[in-house]
C-alpha cells in the first residue's frame, strides 16, 4: 500500500441493510415496551452513572437498533432504577437492562 | 420518489437569467486542472449561441480560497471582489457570469453582506479607492456559468452530434451529478432548483439524453473543504468524504460524474487513484474508475469536439470506456499530443487503477 501521509477514516455511515439486528429482534420479543421509546433522553439525563462512565440508556437502545455492541456501556449501570421512575412512556428500563445483559450472556 | 412532485418544486426555484451581454469572471484554478473547460464555455457562448461575453485579462483570483482557508479577513476578500466589480464596470457590463462555484458564492455573499451592512460597503469602496483608485457598480445579475449552459441546454442538444446513450443497447447512460456546495447551499434562492433540488446539472444531463442517478449521499460534499485539504494532517478527512460518496453511488453503477465546481471534479477524479492505492478498490468497470467531467467538457463531447482538445488526457481516470460507450471517435495515438501536436510525454501509470 502506498504511503501518502494520510489515510481513510472509517465511515460513520449506518447501513441498516447490512447491520446485524438479531440481538435487537431477540430483545424486542422479550421487552416489547422498548419499541415505545421516543428517545427523549430523560433516562440518560437522570442516570447516576452516566456523568462519570458514559452510560446512556438512550444510546443503548439506539445502538441496539443500529446493530452495534453496547455491552461496555451496560457494565457501568448500577441498577439504581432512576431511569424507570422518569420514563414518560413507562418503560421498565431497569428490567430492560437486565434482559439485555442476559441476552448478551447467552450470546 | 414522486417525480412529478420534484418537477413542481423545481419550477418554483427557476432563475430568470438574462439572455446576453455578460462579463466573464474566470476561476484561478480551473485553467490548470481542466485546461479547456473555460475556453470551451466561451466558444459555446460566442460561436454556437452568438452571445456577447467579455473576457478580461486584468482580473485576479476572487480571494475565495484564502478566505475559506481562514488566511485573509473578509474585508480583504471583499476588496478583491470590489476590484472585480470595478473591472466589469469599466468594461461597461452589468451581468456577471462566474466560472467558479466558490467565486459565485463569494460574490453573492459579499453583495448580501453589503445589503445587510451598507456601512461595510462604504468602507470597502474607500479601501478600493485608496488601493487602486477604482470605483464600481454592483452587478445587476450574478449567474454561475453552469446556469447559462443550463438555460441554453436545449439549444446545445439541438446541435449535438452525440447523445448520452449507450450505442450498443440504446439505454441512457447513468450519470451522477455533483453540485459544488457554494452554489446553492449558502444562498438557496440564488441557485436553479434551490439547495434541496438543484437541477442545474440534472437538467443538462436529461436534455442531452442521459439518466440522472439519485443515490443516498448525492448532496454530500466532495471532500475538498479548503482547510481540510490544505493542511496535510487533515487530508484523511477529505478523502474519507469522497470515499463515502463513491461507496454510496457504487451500487447504481454510474457511467460518469458531471460537476460544476473547480474543486469537485479535481478531487472526485484524483482521489479515485488514492482510494485505489489505499484500499485496492476501483469503482468503474474492469478495474477502471468512474470518469469525472466538468459540464463544459460534457457539452463539448456531445457537440462532437475532439476529446483530446477538451483536455481529457489530463484527467486521472481514463475517459476512453465512456467515449467507447457513446461511440465518440478519437485517436488513441493523439492522446498525449498537445494542441500544436507537441508530445506531452506519458504519465507514470498507477498500480491499481487502470488508466490505459
Amino acid at each position: 500500500m502506498m504511503e501518502f501521509g494520510f489515510r481513510l477514516s472509517p465511515s460513520s455511515t449506518i447501513d441498516l441493510d447490512r447491520a446485524d439486528l438479531s440481538l435487537y429482534r431477540k430483545i424486542e420479543r422479550l421487552e416489547p415496551d422498548m419499541k415505545t421509546c421516543m428517545a427523549c433522553g430523560s433516562c440518560s439525563a437522570t442516570c447516576t452513572a452516566g456523568q462519570y462512565s458514559g452510560m446512556s440508556m438512550r444510546k443503548v437502545i439506539l445502538g441496539l437498533q443500529r446493530g452495534t455492541d453496547v455491552s461496555g456501556m451496560l457494565s457501568c449501570c448500577m441498577l439504581c432504577g432512576k431511569c424507570t421512575m422518569v420514563c414518560p412512556r413507562g418503560i421498565n428500563t431497569r428490567h430492560l437492562i437486565l434482559s439485555i445483559c442476559r441476552t448478551y450472556e447467552k450470546k | 420518489m414522486i417525480y412529478q412532485g420534484k418537477q413542481k418544486i423545481w419550477s418554483d426555484y427557476q432563475k430568470d437569467i438574462p439572455d446576453d451581454h455578460w462579463y466573464y469572471a474566470r476561476s484561478c484554478i480551473r485553467q490548470s486542472f481542466f485546461p479547456a473547460s473555460e475556453k470551451y464555455f466561451l466558444k459555446i457562448c460566442r460561436d454556437l449561441l452568438g452571445k456577447d461575453i467579455c473576457d478580461n485579462e486584468h482580473h485576479t483570483t476572487c480571494g475565495g480560497i484564502a478566505y475559506h482557508s481562514d488566511t485573509i479577513p473578509q474585508e480583504t476578500a471583499m476588496t478583491i471582489v470590489a476590484r472585480q466589480f470595478a473591472l466589469m464596470t469599466e468594461c461597461g457590463y452589468d451581468n456577471l457570469v462566474v466560472s467558479c462555484i466558490t467565486s459565485f458564492g463569494n460574490y453573492t455573499e459579499t453583495i448580501e453582506t453589503w445589503r445587510e451592512f451598507p456601512e461595510l460597503e462604504a468602507r470597502i469602496r474607500e479601501n478600493l479607492w485608496k488601493a487602486c483608485r477604482r470605483e464600481f457598480k454592483i452587478p445587476k445579475y450574478i449567474a454561475h456559468a453552469s446556469d447559462l449552459v443550463y438555460k441554453f441546454r436545449n439549444q446545445i442538444a439541438e446541435n449535438a452530434q452525440y447523445r448520452l446513450v449507450d450505442k450498443e443497447t440504446g439505454e441512457p447512460l447513468k450519470i451522477v451529478e455533483h453540485i459544488g456546495c457554494h452554489y446553492s447551499k449558502m444562498f438557496p434562492h440564488k441557485g436553479v432548483g434551490g439547495a434541496e433540488y438543484p437541477c442545474v446539472l440534472s437538467g443538462m444531463v436529461e436534455s442531452w439524453g442521459g439518466q440522472v442517478i439519485d443515490y443516498p449521499e448525492r448532496r454530500h460534499c466532495c471532500g475538498f473543504g479548503f482547510r481540510q485539504y490544505l493542511v496535510k494532517a487533515n487530508r484523511g478527512y477529505c478523502v474519507s468524504n469522497t470515499h463515502k460518496k463513491f461507496e454510496s453511488m457504487e451500487p447504481y453503477h454510474p457511467d460518469a460524474i458531471i460537476t460544476n465546481c473547480p474543486g469537485c471534479p479535481y478531487f472526485l477524479d484524483r482521489w479515485q487513484y488514492v482510494i485505489a492505492e489505499q484500499t485496492g478498490k476501483t469503482y468503474g468497470q474492469n478495474g477502471y474508475g468512474i470518469p469525472v467531467f466538468t459540464y463544459e467538457e460534457l457539452a463539448g463531447l456531445v457537440l462532437g469536439e475532439n476529446p483530446w482538445d477538451l483536455g481529457l488526457q489530463v484527467h486521472q481516470v481514463a475517459v476512453e470506456p465512456f467515449l467507447d460507450k457513446i461511440g465518440i471517435e478519437y485517436k488513441p495515438s493523439e492522446k498525449y499530443l498537445g494542441l500544436n501536436k507537441e508530445d506531452l510525454l506519458r504519465p507514470e501509470m498507477p498500480q491499481v487503477l487502470k488508466c490505459h
